[in-house]
């Protein structure tokens, strides 16, 4: 398995699952592997700007964020109505994000050998 | 091996946005297996939101679970291993 899609679908710090999803992006791309990751419905809270997530004794996401495009992972994907029904636009996100419709969901599913919600 | 995708999904009803990331997301060719609560999902009630999809359903799940009067066909684990070698890749939709 060469080229792996990463789906996240949990908002931050409610559960381990988005700090899972990030790690499992940045072990992929450790192995070299080509890494893209879609976001999905409350996942798109994860790129909130401003995380302060000290005084309920967690860590920051953001630093292992901001670390993304240094490992290469600069492919992240975003689903469009995901962002509307939730009032959220791009250019308020703390990260570059591609966003995508019905459309270009099938064709992310082609794309990638191997696909991994998280 | 056609380039198709196998979606398995493991919810049911209680995240209805997740059945539609799953339609969303299918290609022609592709095929749907509803297990554990995801069986629910084949209950006549829901059949039309699959469109023309014909979704197959684990059986011993559905047995498990006493529901009857399903929309969609059943399969044994020996045809859930032959959906996944069919398919190129399989997606968990959990």
């Amino acid at each position: 398995m060469n080229s792996f899609l990463i789906i996240s679908r949990c908002a931050p710090y409610g559960s381990a699952a988005a700090r899972e999803a990030l790690e499992l992006a940045l072990a992929c791309a450790l192995f070299d592997r080509e890494v893209a990751i879609l976001l999905l419905d409350d996942a798109v809270y994860q790129l909130l700007p401003d995380h302060n997530p000290s005084a309920i004794g967690q860590k920051n996401l953001a630093a292992m964020q901001q670390s993304l495009p240094l490992y290469d992972v600069d492919k992240i994907f975003i689903c469009q109505s995901s962002l509307e029904t939730r009032g959220l636009v791009t250019e308020a996100l703390a990260l570059p994000v591609t966003p995508v419709d019905p459309q270009g969901l099938k064709a992310l599913m082609r794309g990638y050998e191997a696909i991994i919600n998280v | 091996m056609s380039d198709s995708t196998l979606h398995i999904l493991n919810r049911g009803p209680n995240q209805p946005d997740l059945l539609q990331h799953l339609l969303d997301a299918m290609s022609e060719g592709d095929q749907i297996l509803l297990i554990e609560d995801g069986i629910y999902w084949a209950s006549e009630h829901f059949a039309e939101r699959f469109l023309l999809a014909r979704p197959k359903v684990l059986a011993a799940d559905a047995e498990a679970r006493g529901l009857t009067n399903l929309s969609f066909e059943t399969v044994d684990d020996g045809d859930f291993v032959e959906l996944c070698v069919e398919h190129r890749r399989s997606v968990s939709w959990c």
